[in-house]
């Protein structure tokens, strides 16, 4: 086979989803994000939603996430994507609409509009990136930082009598009687990511048949903030991350 | 031609609506209304009031501290309003619950014994439209045909029986006020 | 003849909303204007125009509410009172950042804190300067009756449409809680999807491949595109206060004295100039309708002619200074009358100060 075979269409086993911009991402090698970003752009282009999609961007790593999948964007204040998110989604009820949320920015700042959003029982998707830390101000303690990880505002580790305890804020929003679907996921091997665009797809799904919120919560990496190699930090994560946050899914009120 | 009113008494009395009917009829008259309550913790349970400016031309403050007429309905707005009343003008009172009668004597002052008024008409909550017949008929800037089409504006068609009800009070109200001086 | 009816000023923001064609409502309550989402609930427009209402979970989540409405290109608003803009200030900064319009009403109550809920005018220098951080301005209109209430929202969505930009109802607990006879307009349908992506091609409608993504954004990151940014803003501030200064007068043809005063208290000060002409004294009213744009023209020409300027406000004096500013490049002395916490003044008490600050008797 040469160079032009292997460009013919019917021998392409792999490419860059057609939704995925051309702009060079700007999250650090090892990154979870630049994952999500491509299965969420897989998912949006198989299903063939791009003219009836809306994201909402948050403040955090993924402020940019805009520049990187070819649909309508809105870029939202901290932790107010699921505001954004709500009026769109009512106004608009024909179309999808997504928040693409870190933990600082959902879990931490945010607490109040992802609560309510799910108690509403909003039909929007949540896709919810916990790595424990914030990446884009520069590694500080995200309410997710396990007990005893090390940040840069917690640099003795997180010590619950200083620092409080780690929110498990999935397993909270799954108590919500407005959330539809609620899963953790990770994509750290092609294993999970396929799990995770599986669950993506099926929040999508949800979200258009008017049953309540999606929340699709990937714990990832922040090797950078955690300093470790992306090698190390999926090793960390799988040993210690998943201790405290197990993949799986959480609720599905379709599943009988 | 322009009246500035004080309403005021419990809450619970009808004083607002009282105001609004009255402002309703003189809208239906063509004349320009102003109404502005007191609102906030005090209607909890407490004293209510609602100032009613009547005009044929257009009314600026809507805020005045001299009244043309004020309608007192309990002991506290008595002791609140009974010298903001204009020298000259009308003080309007019920004077069941009122321990201490007004003294101004530069003024027009009568008693709408609107309790009873209201019992005769067989509806305590038609109180305020007898208190209202009072002051029409010693002040007759709206006319009788004008306040039906403002009860007509004010209470929901559905409820079409209490507008004559309500007229009736008015009606009782208007002879039962007495000047007492 | 259109139908004649009497409603609070609150009322007529909500009534006048549905018959505007608003698609969303966002609110949360606070007292002195409870009453505007109260009245939506109670007349239900989803069932007859369509329009969202909904009760959010604080001030913060319905301005980031109208936010997103407003990003897709829909007439959307929200009301609160003083402490609810306060919290609202964040997301107005990111909507005038993002050249999104939309409508915000603030019926004002005394401050600071949590205050009073009696009538003030003391967000004037929040609301009409910005509010939140970085440098924009907010179209300002100041309703002094129920009337103008239900105008202004018509009003306020054409301004902010047409610049892009928030435009507020800056009103107060007075001007909310009165009940006066207000006319309604024609009803103006909602617009279409079609009007919408005519009008709005800006916005996040869902991505055809007939066009480049739209993305509703007020970060740059690089200080010279961040400047430049800046600088647009600045040229649509100014062709706004070319375009857009609203005012009335009240006797100033003659004036030897003025008066300069918004909202309730331009109330009271046009029964003020009635007194004081009754007693001889030739003053004049001038009301600003916009705050921003002040028509700062408007009274530096009068500042000329008379001799004197005061300004009259509930609150510790705050439009005092862009008068003072508007009167800068003449030597008419420029006084201030006012009273805070939720305190009205009187005409009698205005007539006072009046005569004191120019020495008449």
């Amino acid at each position: 086979m040469n160079i032009e075979d292997i460009k013919k269409p019917e021998n392409i086993v792999y490419k860059r989803p057609a939704l995925l911009t051309d702009t060079v991402m700007h999250y650090c090698p090892g990154c979870s994000h630049g994952t999500v970003h491509k299965l969420l752009a897989e998912v949006i282009d198989e299903m063939g939603i791009q003219d009836r999609t809306i994201g909402i961007s948050p403040v955090g790593c993924s402020v940019f996430a805009y520049n990187y999948i070819d649909i309508d964007w809105q870029e939202a204040a901290h932790g107010r994507a699921p505001a954004l998110a709500t009026a769109t989604k009512r106004l608009c009820p024909d179309k999808y609409v997504f928040t693409y949320q870190g933990d600082g920015d959902l879990a931490s700042i945010g607490t109040a509009e992802i609560i309510h959003a799910c108690a509403r029982g909003e039909n929007i998707v949540v896709i919810f990136i916990n790595n424990g830390i914030y990446g884009m101000t520069g590694g500080q303690m995200a309410p997710t930082t396990l007990l005893g990880m090390k940040t840069a505002t917690t640099p003795y580790g997180r010590d619950p009598k200083l620092n409080g305890f780690p929110l498990v804020i999935a397993d909270m929003l799954a108590h919500l009687d407005g959330t539809a679907f609620i899963t953790r996921q990770s994509v750290h091997t092609a294993a999970a990511a396929r799990k995770t665009k599986a669950a993506i797809r099926k929040a999508f799904e949800y979200s258009g048949k008017g049953i309540g919120l999606s929340f699709v919560e990937i714990v990832s990496t922040c090797n950078s903030g955690w300093k470790m190699s992306p090698v190390q930090a999926n090793k960390w994560m799988t040993e210690n991350m998943f201790a405290k946050y197990p993949i799986g899914d959480i609720k599905d009120v379709l599943k009988k | 031609m322009k009246e500035e009113i004080i309403i005021a008494g419990f809450g619970g009395q009808g004083v607002l609506s009282m105001g609004k009917i009255l402002a309703y009829s003189a809208i239906m008259q063509d004349m320009e209304v102003t109404w502005m309550p007191s609102y906030g913790p005090e209607m909890r349970g407490g004293t209510a009031n609602v100032c009613v400016i009547l005009s044929d031309s257009k009314i600026g403050s809507p805020i005045v501290t001299k009244y043309d007429t004020a309608v007192i309905l309990n002991q506290q707005s008595m002791d609140k309003f009974e010298n903001s009343v204009k020298p000259g003008g009308l003080l309007l009172y019920d004077p069941s619950g009122i321990t201490r009668h007004p003294q101004r004597t530069d003024i027009r002052i009568a008693r709408i014994p609107a309790i009873e008024v209201a019992a005769s008409v067989g509806n305590p909550k038609v109180y305020n439209m007898a208190v209202l017949g009072g002051f029409l008929a010693l002040k007759p800037i709206v006319s009788l045909e004008n306040v039906d089409r403002g009860l007509g504006k004010c209470i929901p068609a559905r409820y079409s029986d209490l507008i004559a009800l309500n007229r009736k009070a008015i009606d009782e109200g208007m002879k039962s006020v007495l000047e007492i001086k | 003849m259109a139908e004649k009816i009497l409603m609070k000023g609150n009322e007529a923001i909500a009534i006048s909303a549905i018959r505007n064609g608003v698609d969303g409502y966002f609110g949360y309550p606070i007292t002195p204007q409870s009453e505007v989402m109260e009245t939506l609930m109670k007349e239900k427009p989803w069932e007859s125009t369509g329009m969202v209402v909904l009760q959010a979970e604080s001030e913060t989540s319905s301005i980031n509410m109208v936010y997103g409405g407003a990003s897709c290109g829909k007439k959307v608003m929200t009301s609160s009172s003083s402490p609810g803009i306060s919290l609202m200030c964040e997301g107005i900064s990111y909507i005038a950042g993002a050249e999104l319009p939309c409508l915000i009403v603030d019926v004002m109550r005394g401050g600071p804190g949590l205050g009073t809920i009696q009538p003030s005018q003391s967000d004037y220098t929040q609301v009409v300067k910005g509010g939140g951080h970085g440098d924009y301005r907010n179209i300002v209109l100041a309703p002094a009756s129920a009337q103008d209430m239900y105008d202004f929202v018509d009003l306020g969505f054409e301004l902010a449409f047409k610049y892009r930009n928030p435009a507020v109802i800056l009103a107060d607990g007075i001007i909310g809680q009165m009940m006066e006879k207000v006319e309604l307009h024609p009803v103006k349908p909602r617009r279409t999807d079609e009007e919408i992506l005519q009008t709005a091609p800006w916005a996040t409608t869902g991505k055809p491949s007939s066009r480049e993504r739209n993305i509703i954004t007020s970060l740059s990151l690089d200080s010279d595109v961040q400047e430049k940014f800046n600088q647009k803003l600045k040229e649509k501030y100014d062709l706004i206060c070319r375009n857009e200064v609203r005012y009335s007068e009240f006797q100033t043809e003659d004036a030897e004295y003025l008066i300069v005063a918004f909202g309730c208290a331009s109330r009271i000060c046009e029964a003020v100039v009635e007194e004081l002409r009754a007693e001889g004294i030739k003053a004049g009213l001038l009301r600003p309708i916009t705050l921003f744009p002040f028509p700062e023209n408007e009274i530096a020409t009068l500042a000329h002619r008379v001799r004197s300027i005061m300004s009259i406000e509930l609150n510790l004096g705050q439009m005092v200074e862009d008068v003072r500013l508007a009167a800068a490049g003449t030597s008419c002395p420029v006084g201030f009358y006012g009273r805070q916490g939720g305190n009205i003044f009187t005409p009698e008490e205005i007539v006072a100060e009046f005569k004191k600050f120019n020495n008449l008797k």
